[in-house]
């Protein structure tokens, strides 16, 4: 594809805590459905936003059971932001901060997902069309 | 003449720094720069009706182009026609536009 563009995005924030990474997938997303190639390079808490072991829960001041609730996990935003990506004639790649993985134990990581260092973040910042970091506050 | 594109996800009135951020973008404007502000999440609160601008109307005044996210200004019940002159709804489109096209990003 001639117009097939690379960008980059490095994100700093753990699940459940910013409006920040509802905004970044936004973003990813409608750079998947163009069919863009894109990085994502998740440092500190973000390196939570793939972890596997997330699983839903029941509320019981709602009422409801696990089921019911169907508590929305960001690991399967992810998944779905890598399958949109493939579906659409481009690649999502996320690699982890290794050494964030180590201190928060965010080892199992969906399929998608590798651990990688800072480095990584610099080559894809010289290799992108464009590179967006989104630092905490 | 360097593009840049800006990105503001809080409001004034949560921190003075959005001020100090404002002022970057109304000086690139000045110096002669292409420079987009994109409003987002709070960064939209300035633009509902009878809202103290909080230095934003110096952005628009030098000639930024101000762009407030459609979601968020839906979220938080900001009609659209009813923003201030000088700022525009736009969809995350544009970020993604002006992302590619190779602007000077910075999310503020």
């Amino acid at each position: 594809m001639k117009d097939k563009k690379t960008l980059t995005f490095s994100i700093m924030d753990g699940p459940y805590e910013q409006a920040r990474t509802v905004t970044v997938f936004r973003l990813l997303d409608n750079a998947a459905r163009r069919g863009y190639n894109l990085n994502v390079f998740a440092y500190e808490g973000a390196v939570n936003l793939p972890f596997s072991k997330q699983s839903k829960h029941p509320n019981a001041v709602h009422g409801h059971d696990a089921a019911e609730e169907d508590h929305p996990l960001p690991k399967d935003w992810v998944a779905s932001l890598i399958q949109t990506a493939k579906k659409h004639g481009g690649a999502l790649d996320w690699i982890n901060c290794g050494l964030c993985v180590d201190e928060r134990g965010a080892h199992e990581a969906i399929e998608g997902c590798r651990r990688g260092t800072p480095g990584d973040l610099w080559k894809w910042a010289q290799q992108s069309d464009n590179t967006l970091i989104v630092g905490t506050r | 003449m360097e593009k840049y594109l800006l990105i503001e996800s809080r409001d004034p009135y949560e921190t003075r720094e959005v001020e100090n951020n404002y002022a970057l973008a109304s000086s690139l404007a000045i110096a002669g720069n292409d420079v987009t502000l994109f409003l987002v999440q709070n960064g939209v609160l300035p633009a509902r009706k009878g809202a103290k601008l909080n230095g934003l109307q110096e952005v628009i005044n030098s000639g930024v182009h101000v762009l407030g996210d459609e979601f968020s200004l839906r979220e938080r019940g900001i009609a659209m026609d009813t923003l201030p002159k000088g700022i525009r709804a736009a969809p995350i489109d544009v970020v993604v536009d002006q992302l590619a096209e190779g602007r000077k990003a910075i999310w503020l």
